[in-house]
């Protein structure tokens, strides 16, 4: 049984106390109308979440009491700031189940969070031999999969090419999910680093970490999760889920754009070489030379991106309260729910897996007219938006998804706690609608 | 609907019934441009002769917008001199830069005028230009080989689409739209 069906299995998603229409009351655009009063029905989720009143709150409360930089100051505003500041880090580290606050390195988003890594390994040719376990060069491989968001390949092919490393990929099985018949064929003894998305954002297959990690640390291979789509839709802990890093970005789980988060552990980060280099991630500086500040300041240049940071310590302490394991059930039911009522239109072709087992609530489809020509997902997505719905049309970042399943494009709708059925009701009948003005 | 005055019948229309389509030999230059953001992809040869567009042929993958741009502009251009084409092509780029406030000329333009309600939607421009561009960057390797040679400055890298043949060329470099 998967987590979501266990929690599914404790009853329906009200009986956790979960109700979707008093969340939908916390996030104010939500009750905007589009195009002359229709309601707008949000379903681009996977793209950028809505943000709470609580979230918006705290940033601008952090501009109008406390603003200041932080770790430099030592008037009352620079340490109020500091405080703030870090008590995101302590929420954060709560959040995902890490133990050393330490461990906790703000970035700008997932996709600076996974640079940084792949920068460091690189940089790691230049470091002591302290940072032997980041180094690589030809004859070494890196592994990736092939469902990888870009920003989870893209800094890899880079990194190969930088240092003489291969790139190799885990590929896909036809519904969507990761083909791991050959699985030790791929990870071999001559991969230094296996980097994975945890939650596919075009097909929603939630990956078997497990059993991935496991291979991984058979080899002796560095361990990196792309969490971009799974840490703001359900529960996680780092230690369960046995990887050495873990990248998420702020703006998909309610908090501000402009922040994300790496995690890693603390053996490993504090002999990771860093990545930019400037103000507060150093320790003595000369003409000459100079030495790196501990972890998380060693992979923290510069002036951070302070009210953001806030506004993910308000974002966490939003989504602890109403409960990532009762967000998760209800996220897991209006999946399910979708999937069934996609199934009801025809022509509907769903790119990723078919049912709601290990999937999150993001859902690629290709629509067909009468004749059974594919129409294409710009088409679909403007005439949806006509309605007022929002949905994103496009390779969603994962060209070599479309590659593989032969389209060129998909539509995609995507879910989050304030997604309702009724949403969904909207969406289908919206679907109808473009396969009629299509087919005419 | 609003959306009329985007998806115009004769637009609907080239899309189901594409002229021109098929890529054809002879040619003088072949590209391959795409849209990035949406997936959109052409591959697009051009045969010129004594001055004089005497084929454009394409094969590509996009919405109905895009596809339905590169029969009428296959359709606009062919037989046309070289220069009057590409005057064609500024001033098809014009109607698409107004934002909704251009009709465009039809004794000029003819059905191609049928994409001005397009100008209102910033993100579907590209879309309708996609063709017309790969055109103007093919004539251009068509009637001067040497440019065809060398790597065309200031645009992005060449498409890694296997399909992208010989004459692979950069990605659609049209000037960003603001979002309305």
């Amino acid at each position: 049984m998967t987590l979501t069906e266990s929690l599914i299995a404790g009853g329906t998603p009200g009986a956790t106390g979960f109700d979707v229409e008093q969340v939908r009351k916390d996030f104010p655009i939500l009750a905007r109308t589009v195009h002359d009063d229709l309601p707008l029905v949000y379903l681009d989720s996977a793209a950028t979440s809505q943000k709470p009143l609580a979230v918006l709150d705290a940033e601008r409360a952090y501009y109008e009491l406390h603003n200041a930089n932080v770790h430099r100051g030592i008037h009352v505003l620079a340490e109020e700031a500091t405080g703030l500041y870090e008590a995101t880090r302590d929420k954060v580290a709560a959040f995902i189940g890490a133990t050393d606050r330490r461990e906790v390195v703000f970035t700008k988003n997932s996709t600076e969070a996974l640079n940084l890594v792949a920068y460091a390994m690189s940089n790691a040719e230049t470091t002591g031999g302290e940072a032997e376990r980041f180094r690589l060069g030809p004859g070494d491989e890196i592994v990736v999969t092939e469902m990888e968001h870009h920003s989870n390949l893209v800094p890899w092919q880079m990194l190969a090419r930088r240092t003489g490393a291969t790139l190799r990929w885990i590929g896909l099985t036809d519904d969507g999910r990761l083909n791991l018949d050959n699985l030790d064929a791929v990870i071999t003894d001559r991969a230094k680093v296996v980097s994975m998305v945890h939650q596919s954002n075009i097909l929603g297959t939630v990956n078997p970490v497990a059993r991935i990690v496991a291979r991984a640390r058979e080899v002796g291979a560095l361990t990196v999760l792309d969490g971009s789509q799974s840490v703001p839709h359900m529960p996680i802990d780092v230690a369960e889920l046995g990887v050495d890093f873990l990248a998420f970005t702020g703006h998909k789980m309610c908090a501000p754009t402009g922040v994300g988060v790496l995690w890693g552990r603390y053996e490993l980060l504090e002999v990771m070489p860093p990545f930019l280099g400037g103000g507060e991630m150093i320790e003595i500086v000369t003409m000459e030379g100079s030495t790196y500040a501990a972890p998380p300041h060693r992979f923290e240049a510069g002036t951070p991106m302070i009210s953001q940071v806030v506004g993910l310590g308000a974002a966490v302490d939003y989504l602890t309260a109403l409960g990532m394991p009762a967000i998760a059930a209800h996220e897991h039911a209006v999946t399910a729910y979708a999937l069934d009522a996609l199934a009801t239109v025809p022509g509907t072709r769903i790119i990723g897996p078919p049912t709601g087992t290990d999937r999150g609530g993001a859902i690629s489809f290709v629509l067909h007219d009468d004749a059974g020509r594919a129409i294409h997902p710009h088409d679909v997505g403007q005439l949806l938006d006509e309605r007022g719905i929002a949905v994103r049309v496009g390779h969603h970042c994962a060209r070599p998804v479309c590659l593989r399943f032969g389209v060129p494009a998909t539509t995609r709708a995507s879910f989050h706690l304030y997604t309702t059925t009724g949403e969904v009701d909207a969406l289908v009948e919206g679907l109808h609608g473009v396969r009629r003005f299509f087919s005419r | 609907m609003k959306l009329d005055s985007m998806y115009q019948e004769i637009i609907l229309d080239h899309y189901r019934n594409p002229l021109h389509r098929g890529l054809r030999d002879p040619f003088d230059a072949e590209v391959h441009h795409v849209n990035p953001t949406c997936g959109d992809e052409v591959t697009l040869r051009v045969k010129v002769s004594d001055g004089v567009v005497e084929d454009v042929s394409y094969e590509s993958e996009g919405c109905s917008i895009s596809q339905a741009s590169a029969s009428v502009m296959s359709d606009l251009v062919i037989g046309k001199k070289v220069d009057e084409a590409l005057e064609l092509e500024r001033e098809f780029l014009a109607l698409m830069q107004s934002r909704g406030t251009a009709e465009g000329n039809e004794d000029v333009l003819e059905d191609a005028v049928a994409f001005a309600g397009v100008s209102k939607y910033p993100a579907r421009v590209k879309c309708a230009l996609l063709s017309w561009m790969a055109w103007k960057d093919a004539t251009a390797k068509a009637v001067d080989p040497a440019a065809a040679a060398a790597p065309t400055p200031g645009l992005a890298a060449p498409s890694l689409t296997p399909a992208a043949g010989a004459g692979a060329g950069p990605a659609l470099d049209v000037p960003e739209q603001e979002k309305p």
